[in-house]
């Protein structure tokens, strides 16, 4: 196994908790925890392309990294913000019960 | 016969007849001006008209003189100012107005009487509530008037010609809250209109002919021998040239203005207008529009004349004057109604000018224009002022007495009425209708109009004492006692009065000033002219036959006072003649049945054809488009529209299907993208490795 295999096995293994944690909870916060997996499962992907691709001294696949994790950071922020707000506002946190938007 | 006038050829315009124009625009703009005010401003308004006509007086005056001291050197004045109006193509369009002896006398008289008219009108209107409104129309009148008598183009004068017959109708539905005015109006207004028709036509046939419409032009005018001798060349029909048939048109047309008959059923309806109204416009002025129309397109009429003889048109007028004169006073013998008699007296003497005109020229028909413009003024101001005394009474059966209950009225009247009558001597009437009498003497075609007119002046005299027998002799029969007028209405009477005596100094035998200044001769006085052959015997058969008119009519009812209800003294000698004439010779009730009753049929016609032919065809063609819009309907309402319905009903099914997926659960959402993730993913990696 090539190392840029094993990288991709365990982004992929990583993406999949965060997905399985992203459907299966109803807690808007673990929900959005399991997004965050997900999303740096990406991002090791995208390390890994660079540094076994052919290319690796151009340091674009962590320049990619490092905007995906500032944009990953302020995402957490409006997505934490959002919880809260929603919590002062029904009091609770849970995905099921905030069906207010059905068509 | 008349001799033919030679006039001076015009070398220079003198100023005066280069401003003649403002004697009639200057009471029209007055008029324009109190049309403006107010109704409250009486003073003004009376204050401007009577200012504007004192100066058209002031300028008529100057003219006139002007005419005198040019005849005084010998010259036979005759000044026109033309100026072209429009141009259409090649054809000029000419107006113009004439200063001449015919003008002159005209102007004076029109301006003198109408000034007089409207002073008696101050007193005489005093309580109307349109007093403004009156002011406005009569000096507006008088302004047209004024307009028809200088001008030297026919279209100029057939505008003031329209003008004048417009304040007419204005003025007789003067009073239009009354049916009996309204309906006057509109009668005067349509049956002067048939004669203006003709007047119209002759016009333009002259025009046509002659291409120019100025009457003088130094030559090239459309009356002037160049013209007349094209005229005479050209025939028109019954042997008849162009001069003389457009000769009779415009007789037609002053036939309709001068109540001649045929067309003289207006005139006595119009009398439904103000006294003043009366006076000035149907006695004085505008019904002598027609007579001075004929004066004034004398060498037309008269073109063609052989030496002595006379023309087709001059016998026509000739005829129809005469039969006029006879038949309106035959009338006048049989009605009650103070006004009404003096308007048949006024067709007749308006038949007596006509038939001067047609018998012996110019100047015999228009002195007695002039002389009959003061008398009747006179009679109608002096009516005006026992109407106004009697509290609006008009039936002469309710008067009575009145002469010494209004003396100077009595007095003025009483002057009026010797004149009018002919009455020797002192009185102007006499010396103007001897002159068409011994016209009628020696006209060379017929004797019968002579008779004809003698007779009409036993009817005047005869019908005109009844009258003043009714009026002012016997005792009171009336309601209210009668009260004499205030003295701006006197006045006015007593100038009139005086000037019903005096005018007939200017046209005696022995100084025929008013014919020498019409013709242009030289005048002296010669007791002489009283010899000519037969002159005396016809001023004895003339005073004999007034005496004996008012003879008969003093004996019939003077001081009798019969009561109103009683049968008229007349009726019970010949009661069907009196019948006949009492309801004016039915006249009215033949065009009802004739003229009036056509129309009613072809109005009925006319309006069977709009409703059902015309009508009909609207209707279907409305009917068929209404059978259209219905199947566009049907069509709509079961093809188009089911079609766009069932297409709305899918759009709102499938988005009622949509919606059930927006179930607003974010994870159900979260699963969905997943589920595409995955199907996404199973795509790619089955098409990379095919």
């Amino acid at each position: 196994m090539t190392p840029l295999a094993s990288c991709l096995l365990v982004a992929a293994l990583l993406f999949s908790i965060g997905l399985a944690g992203a459907l299966t909870r109803r807690n808007a916060i673990l929900v959005l925890i399991g997004i965050e997996l997900m999303l740096n499962a990406a991002n090791l992907n995208l390390i890994a392309f660079w540094r076994y691709g052919p290319h690796p001294e151009l340091l674009t696949g962590m320049m990619f990294a490092i905007f995906s994790i500032a944009i990953a950071a302020a995402e957490a922020a409006v997505g934490l913000g959002l919880v809260i707000q929603i919590h002062r506002h029904a009091h609770t946190t849970d995905l099921d019960a905030m069906n207010r938007m059905k068509g | 016969m008349q001799e033919t006038i030679s006039f001076a050829p015009q070398l220079t315009t003198s100023p005066i007849s280069e401003i003649l124009w403002l004697i009639p625009a200057v009471p029209i703009v007055a008029a324009g001006i109190i049309a403006l005010l107010r109704q409250p401003r009486r003073k003004v308004s009376a204050a401007l008209a009577i200012a504007s006509l004192s100066f058209s007086l002031l300028l008529s005056l100057c003219a006139f003189s002007h005419v005198v001291a040019g005849w005084a050197h010998g010259l036979a004045l005759r000044e026109t100012f033309n100026f072209t109006w429009f141009q259409a193509g090649a054809t000029n369009i000419d107006l113009g107005w004439v200063l001449d002896p015919l003008s002159a006398v005209m102007l004076v008289m029109v301006s003198f009487v109408s000034l007089l008219i409207f002073i008696y009108s101050l007193g005489y209107m005093a309580h109307d509530e349109n007093f403004t409104r009156f002011f406005c129309f009569m000096s507006l009148f008088a302004g047209a008037m004024l307009g028809v008598v200088i001008a030297n183009s026919l279209l100029l004068l057939f505008m003031c010609w329209e003008l004048v017959g417009l304040t007419s109708y204005l003025l007789i539905g003067f009073w239009y809250q009354k049916p009996s005015a309204a309906a006057a109006a509109k009668k005067a207004f349509l049956a002067t209109r048939v004669g203006d028709v003709f007047f119209l036509l002759g016009i333009v046939w002259l025009f046509s002919q002659t291409g120019t419409l100025l009457l003088y032009n130094n030559g090239a005018g459309s009356i002037e021998s160049a013209a007349l001798s094209l005229l005479l060349a050209q025939p028109a029909i019954w042997g008849l040239t162009a001069a003389g048939a457009i000769g009779l048109l415009i007789f037609a047309g002053a036939a309709g203005k001068s109540g001649q008959f045929p067309l003289h059923v207006w005139l006595p309806d119009a009398m439904e207008g103000p006294t003043p109204v009366s006076a000035l416009i149907h006695a004085a002025t505008m019904v002598a529009a027609g007579v001075y129309l004929i004066a004034r397109v004398y060498p037309l009429m008269q073109a063609g004349a052989l030496a002595g003889g006379t023309t087709t048109a001059l016998t026509v007028v000739t005829w129809v004057g005469a039969f006029t004169a006879v038949f309106a006073a035959l009338i006048a013998v049989a009605q009650n109604d103070i006004k009404r008699i003096l308007a048949y007296s006024t067709v007749s003497q308006l038949g007596y000018m006509m038939a001067g005109l047609g018998m012996s020229g110019v100047a015999v028909g228009m002195f007695h224009l002039i002389t009959h413009a003061f008398f009747k003024a006179l009679l109608f101001m002096g009516a005006g002022s026992v109407i106004h005394g009697c509290s609006e009474e008009q039936d002469i059966r309710r008067m009575g007495g009145l002469k010494s209950d209004m003396p100077l009225t009595f007095f003025t009247y009483a002057i009026g009425m010797l004149a009018l009558c002919g009455f020797p001597l002192f009185f102007s009437g006499f010396w103007s209708k001897d002159g068409i009498l011994e016209a009628a003497q020696h006209w060379s075609v017929a004797k019968t109009p002579f008779y004809m007119l003698v007779f009409g002046a036993l009817l005047t005299a005869f019908y005109m004492t009844r009258q003043v027998a009714y009026v002012f002799f016997g005792h009171w029969r009336g309601g209210k006692e009668a009260h004499e007028s205030p003295r701006v209405m006197i006045v006015p009477l007593a100038i009139l009065a005086f000037f019903a005596m005096a005018l007939g100094a200017l046209g005696t035998p022995a100084w025929p000033w008013f014919r020498a200044f019409l013709e242009g001769r030289s005048v002296g006085f010669d007791w002489r002219g009283f010899q000519e052959p037969g002159l005396m015997t016809l001023m004895g058969v003339s005073t004999l036959i007034v005496l004996a008119g008012i003879g008969l009519g003093w004996k019939l009812y003077g001081d009798q006072s019969p009561k109103p209800e009683e049968p008229d003294a007349l009726e019970r000698a010949i009661p069907p003649i009196w019948a006949a004439l009492h309801n004016r010779l039915y006249v009215d009730e033949f065009y009802g049945v004739t003229v009036i009753a056509f129309y009613a049929w072809w109005g009925r016609v006319a309006d069977w054809l709009d409703r059902w032919a015309w009508g009909g065809i609207v209707a279907g063609v409305a009917w068929s488009f209404g059978l259209w819009a219905q199947l566009s309907r049907f069509i709509d309402n079961n093809f188009v529209d089911g079609g766009f319905d069932k297409g709305c009903d899918e759009l709102v099914a499938g988005g009622g299907l949509l919606a059930r997926v927006q179930t607003g659960r974010v994870q159900t959402y979260l699963r969905l993208l997943a589920l595409a993730v995955l199907l996404l993913a199973v795509i790619l990696i089955w098409s990379s490795r095919a």
